[in-house]
């Protein structure tokens, strides 16, 4: 069957691509603007210049048959880019040189189903610690590199909170791009020489997370940041969509079926809009049934701007200042939080926070029952997961996915009292006197 | 009060294509007013319908994010910076 046009930012038909923006991106369009659907070509621009809303990239889809693409999808290449016809990348993406994350596995998650209660066989993880520099951020980096390539760019740029630096690093190697990321000076320790490792300059900046965010956006205003691709600035709305790619392989794993719940960890909140968006793709291109399904946001305490708007029945989230061991969601003030908000009301899901404590405890559970060493935003998620399922909000009985999105050895200091059982003498008294046996 | 702002790609339409432009006021409700006057059209980009800064819009005051001050009613002393940045960066 053919399929329409599919626009998840506005009702009107996509723009001819080639009239309005010369630059080959495959399916996208335009840029549309969340806010006012405001219209601009292809471009190096990440806000609205009518209303400075966030600006989303709207496609045509109109030429795809549902089966000839589920087959072209299902042919591989085992990474992100089976998706390359829903994304803004060129078709011929898989030959050019990138870090090509993607198709991880989704574990079935039984062992963790029974310590909390869920049924068996209904919850399962999506593991996104085994992408290249371990965390998904890989997903997004590698579209944004095809847009910096596509626009010109030949430096690699961006705010971390680790995990992103990494990827960026590591893509900038593989494609011969400079790169210069800019970290708050206090981030843990693995990360930091997990970012510096690939050679590209680092800069720590005295301050948190939504400083560095603020310090880049005036960079780039700036002649000192001229030239720059920034990935999760100036190229931002080509860098978000990497994350739409978590939902199309959560729902080909599960054998293209929708999950009935889905549990995201929140930092911007661009990763939770836009496995909306993907799965509404899906919907709307007819790779999967269209059944009700319910997005869950996750929060740290100690940095739950949306979960506290959330609550309060709010539409505007208010900034925090971050004080949580899950450093990788610490942005006080989320860029997509008020979508968020939406995307977790109009689907029937919530968002949820807990404590640094209950964080390690989760991470603990996920190591100890499925082998899964997540790092703290793993821990968040999971953690989540628990309170969710305690407080009657998510359904046992439902298909459950969360998401681990980093792996563990990033954020080693979390878990810095984890050690050894016993120290024993070389010789079998020592180790029955040991209670081992 | 005289202050230096700092103006986003997306509004130098507005300033001639000028990065930083001066303007006066003692609070930022006077400082985005006296803008108005000298760069016609810019405070509708920043303000909503209600007079209230647009949510995709983060306005700081030398170091501090307006809106842990006291948002539009944030005093601008003679001599700070104020930056007008587009709020959906990073993540």
């Amino acid at each position: 069957m053919a399929v329409q046009t599919v626009d998840s930012t506005t009702d009107t038909a996509a723009s001819t691509p080639s009239a309005a923006s010369p630059v080959d991106l495959g399916p996208a369009a335009a840029l549309s603007c969340r806010e006012c659907g405001h219209r601009v070509p292809l471009g190096p621009v990440f806000a609205c210049e009518e209303c400075f809303g966030p600006l989303e990239i709207a496609y045509d889809f109109s030429a795809y048959d549902t089966e000839e693409l589920r087959k072209r999808i299902e042919a591989g290449p085992a990474n992100i880019w089976r998706y390359a016809p829903l994304l803004p990348v060129p078709a011929d993406v898989a030959t050019k040189p990138n870090i090509n994350p993607g198709w991880t596995k989704l574990v079935k998650a039984d062992n963790l189903a029974r310590e909390l209660g869920v049924e068996a066989g209904k919850l399962f993880v999506k593991d996104d610690s085994g992408n290249p520099t371990h965390s998904f951020k890989d997903r997004v980096v590698a579209q944004a590199l095809e847009a910096a390539r596509a626009f010109g760019f030949t430096t690699l740029s961006c705010s971390s909170t680790g995990n992103l630096a990494g990827a960026v690093g590591a893509a900038a190697a593989r494609a011969g791009f400079r790169s210069c990321v800019f970290i708050p000076h206090d981030l843990e320790q693995g990360k930091v020489v997990m970012a510096a490792v690939y050679g590209g300059e680092l800069v720590g900046i005295e301050g948190n997370y939504d400083d560095v965010n603020r310090f880049c956006s005036e960079l780039i205003g700036d002649p000192a940041g001229e030239g720059w691709g920034f990935v999760n600035v100036n190229l931002r709305p080509y860098y978000a969509e990497g994350s739409k790619t978590l939902a199309y392989e959560i729902c080909e794993q599960l054998g293209w079926e929708l999950p009935e719940q889905i549990v995201v960890p929140i930092a911007s909140g661009s990763q939770l809009t836009k496995i909306d968006k993907g799965l509404q793709e899906l919907i709307k291109l007819g790779l999967v049934e269209d059944k009700p399904y319910k997005i869950f946001g996750a929060q740290a305490e100690g940095c739950s701007p949306v979960s506290t708007a959330y609550k309060a029945g709010h539409d505007v989230v208010r900034p925090q200042k971050p004080d949580t061991i899950a450093k990788s969601l610490a942005i006080g003030n989320p860029a997509d939080g008020p979508y968020v908000l939406d995307i977790a009301r109009r689907t029937g899901g919530a968002v949820e926070d807990v404590t640094d404590e209950q964080v390690v405890d989760a991470i603990k559970l996920l190591a100890r029952t499925e082998g899964i060493f997540a790092e703290t935003a793993g821990g968040v998620t999971v953690g989540v997961t628990k309170k969710l399922v305690d407080s009657g909000l998510l359904d046992p009985s439902k298909t459950t996915v969360v998401l681990n999105t980093g792996d563990g050895l990033k954020t080693l200091d979390a878990v810095a009292g984890t050690g050894l059982t016993a120290t024993i003498r070389p010789n079998l008294d020592s180790f029955r006197e040991a209670g081992l046996a | 009060m005289s202050v230096t702002v700092r103006i986003p790609t997306i509004l130098r339409t507005y300033t001639g294509g000028r990065a930083e432009v001066s303007a006066d006021g003692a609070n930022l409700g006077e400082v985005i007013a006296d803008l108005e006057k000298n760069h016609t059209g810019i405070a509708a980009r920043v303000l909503d319908d209600q007079g209230k800064l647009r949510r995709f819009v983060n306005v700081y005051v030398n170091d501090d994010d307006v809106r842990f001050e006291q948002g539009l009613e944030t005093a601008t002393p003679d001599g700070a910076g104020v930056s007008i940045i587009p709020a959906v960066a990073g993540g």
